[in-house]
């Protein structure tokens, strides 16, 4: 699957394992299920460990383990289901979870704003091909209300900053 | 009222824009039907029986007189002449042509409006009183935070695809006009012991298959919070809320299984998180938006009008308005106009476009340049002094809104029914409109005093059936249309649901019923009992008794 990072498609270095298989060498994405089962070896072996949430798995029931993991992937089953949204800015914004969150599953080009915003940097897209039209969406607001987690100021805040400044 | 600065002026262009490439990636076919759908419904873009539907966003349902001259624009020019104004204060138009609703977007942008978030599983348009400035004992403008709100619900990237709609209310009130216990957030605004502004929360009220009043979960919130104590509802549901049933995904299903107190818990929970910190909403941002709705330049005037009580004792019609349909204002002198969408045997909230440019012009002309919508589906004049009454009565009279039915038993709510909606399972707009007819009379009619008549097409209840103090549901018997009459529902402060009667009654018979019903009220009831009174004190079996008795 094509990975859309810092703007542009990269080259995906990790690899998803299945829950019964042998671990291959590497960076591995594993279930929150084998993470509980294997914690330990996981832990002690060479290489990044990832982590993948489906979307009726919070953040929360990791909240103590999130300092093993170098990515949580967090999945969107459908377009419409919003729960990850959440679960990255919980991320982020309580747990302080510096790693990459990435999106995948039923990802589409018109929520990659709203992605972007909640503290998702690496998003699975189905096509490459249209890697402009993905960057032009992420960007079709430049002014937003809410305070988020990407570098925009929210309109509130520059508002009344704009204002103190020039006071 | 609010007026964009120019990062709200930005937003919505860049939605227009946003758009315009969604239909034509649509028209082009770069996006099938599938695809488009969840982007349209993000921009109020149905489609119906017939045609699209696109339902424009009434920001608390306060419009300015271009704004209304614009709205009369569109129905001429992308619709049939005329639109549909709702429950949720907006304005629907039945006929707009895909590829030209982007234009459509662009015409309302150049008057700071939009149609951002009026469907889809998103936070709707915020509603309000539509007496909001102008009521004696309101404790401040409910629209300040209703806007401060519309903002902040404005392309949440959180909260854009949560389990299902999301509609919130506030009012400033202790007479709520506004129905907020039947909303998914209601809010109040109150004063604390220290005499504090802030907010009381009721959440998961409802309609649709499963009615609630919605509990209170917090009596008192302070200004300063009611962003951040609006983040962590909509956190805690967004993660929680049923993804698995259609009919199951509200909030009021999710705060009744956990219990009112649990959940009230969990919001806690979530809001010390991130209580006092980015989200804490700024005094200035609240005194910037106060400014615009300061109070406009009202004269000194003496509380009663010499001309007004020679006018009124001259005109028996002119009188019966002004009774019915002019409310107390809180400034001697003045009066709320409200101005009926329900004449006799018309389609309850439609409006032509001539109708709708009369209506600008006397707010322009008589009221401080402000027109309300009211989620029963009517306008309101909130300004009007009370000597110029008389001319607005004539103007209105002349154009089919004078009607002097606010309130009475012809001024129903009525969803689009199968008229237009493709998941109704009966026509409610004939049937308002055969009530309507059958009560004609307007001396009989005021007699009857006070009656809510809600009808809805089918159990998701777009017509409030639940909370009528008489409520109509079309439900579909073997392909034939078939109406259930409830009993005893209010939306107002003291709400309640309706309780049903007995077995359905057929198109042709729901008529006669209806009459049974009001029949029995005016036979049973004390000297200026209300409605909900005598239900309430003799219960449902004296109209049993007549509707059934004869079955």
């Amino acid at each position: 699957m094509p990975l859309i990072k810092g703007d542009q498609i990269t080259e995906d270095p990790w690899v998803y394992a299945d829950d019964e298989d042998e671990l291959p060498s590497g960076d591995v994405v594993v279930h929150l299920e084998r993470w509980e089962k294997d914690k330990d070896s996981l832990r002690s072996r060479n290489g990044k460990l990832g982590l993948i949430l489906r979307s009726d798995q919070s953040p929360e029931l990791v909240a103590d383990d999130l300092a093993a993991f170098d990515l949580i992937a967090l999945d969107f089953p459908a377009f419409k289901d919003g729960r990850a949204f959440s679960y990255a800015r919980m991320l982020r914004e309580r747990f302080a979870f510096e790693g990459e969150i990435r999106a995948v599953g039923d990802v589409h080009r018109d929520q990659l704003f709203f992605m972007h915003r909640c503290g998702f940097d690496a998003f699975e897209v189905e096509n490459a091909a249209v890697l402009q039209d993905w960057l032009e969406a992420a960007r079709e607001f430049t002014s937003v209300y809410q305070p988020a987690l990407d570098a925009k100021q929210s309109v509130l805040r520059l508002r009344h900053h704009t204002k103190k400044a020039a006071e | 009222m609010y007026r964009y600065d120019e990062f709200d002026r930005t937003i919505v262009d860049e939605r227009v824009k946003q758009f315009r490439g969604q239909v034509a990636r649509r028209v082009s076919g770069d996006l099938t039907e599938e695809q488009f759908r969840p982007l349209r419904l993000m921009n109020g873009l149905y489609l119906q029986l017939h045609a699209y539907m696109l339902r424009v966003a009434v920001p608390y349902g306060t419009l300015s007189s271009k704004q209304m001259r614009m709205l009369a624009h569109i129905a001429r020019k992308y619709d049939k002449g005329y639109g549909h104004f709702t429950t949720r204060q907006n304005i629907q138009y039945n006929w707009p042509k895909l590829e030209e609703v982007p234009d459509l977007l662009a015409d309302l942008a150049t008057v700071e409006m939009h149609a951002i978030q009026t469907s889809g599983n998103c936070i709707r348009n915020v509603t309000s009183d539509q007496y909001a400035g102008v009521a004696a004992g309101e404790i401040e403008d409910p629209r300040v935070y209703c806007e401060i709100i519309r903002q902040w619900s404005t392309f949440h990237p959180e909260f854009s695809f949560l389990p299902r709609k999301f509609k919130i209310a506030v009012t400033a009130s202790e007479d709520d006009r506004a129905a907020i216990r039947v909303h998914d957030i209601g809010i109040q605004l109150v004063k604390n012991a220290a005499g504090e502004t802030g907010f009381r929360f009721f959440v998961g009220g409802g309609l649709g298959r499963t009615p609630v009043v919605g509990p209170e979960i917090n009596s008192f919130v302070k200004k300063k919070d009611l962003l951040s104590y609006l983040e962590a509802i909509l956190r805690v549901y967004n993660q929680l809320g049923r993804r698995d049933n259609l009919y199951k995904a509200r909030i009021k299903i999710l705060v009744r299984s956990v219990g009112t107190g649990e959940f009230a818990e969990m919001v806690d929970k979530e809001w010390q998180f991130i209580k006092d910190g980015k989200y804490d909403l700024p005094q200035d941002e609240i005194d910037r938006i106060k400014a615009y709705f300061a109070p406009p330049a009202y004269e000194t005037l003496p509380a009663t009008d010499a001309t007004l009580k020679d006018k009124i004792e001259a005109n028996a019609d002119f009188a019966a308005w002004v009774k019915r349909n002019v409310a107390e204002h809180k400034v001697p002198g003045y009066g709320i106009v409200n101005i009926s969408l329900k004449p006799i045997g018309g389609i309850p909230g439609d409006a032509t476009a001539e109708q709708m440019e009369v209506v600008a012009d006397l707010a322009e002309k008589y009221s401080f340049d402000e027109v309300r919508v009211t989620h029963e589906q009517n306008l309101v004049l909130p300004d009007v002094k009370k000597s110029d009454l008389f001319v607005v009565w004539e103007a209105l009279s002349a154009s089919d809104m004078g009607t002097s039915n606010l309130g009475t038993i012809t001024d129903m709510i009525s969803c689009p029914g199968l008229d237009y909606c493709n998941l109704a399972n009966a026509r409610s707009i004939p049937v308002a409109q055969r009530i309507s007819e059958r009560f004609a009379d307007l001396s009989r009619q005021h007699d009857i005093g006070d009656l809510k008549v809600k009808i809805s097409g089918c159990i998701n209840a777009c017509g409030h059936h639940h909370v009528g103090n008489i409520g109509i549901l079309g439900v579909d018997k073997k392909g034939q249309e078939f109406y259930q009459i409830t009993l005893g529902g209010s939306a107002t402060e003291d709400a309640s649901i309706g309780k049903i009667l007995g077995p359905a009654f057929s198109y042709d018979e729901i008529v006669d019923a209806v009459e049974k019903v009001v029949d029995v009220y005016l036979e049973h009831r004390a000297p200026g009992e209300a409605f909900l009174g005598l239900v309430d004190r003799v219960g449902l079996d004296p109209f049993k008794e007549k509707l059934y008795a004869a079955h």
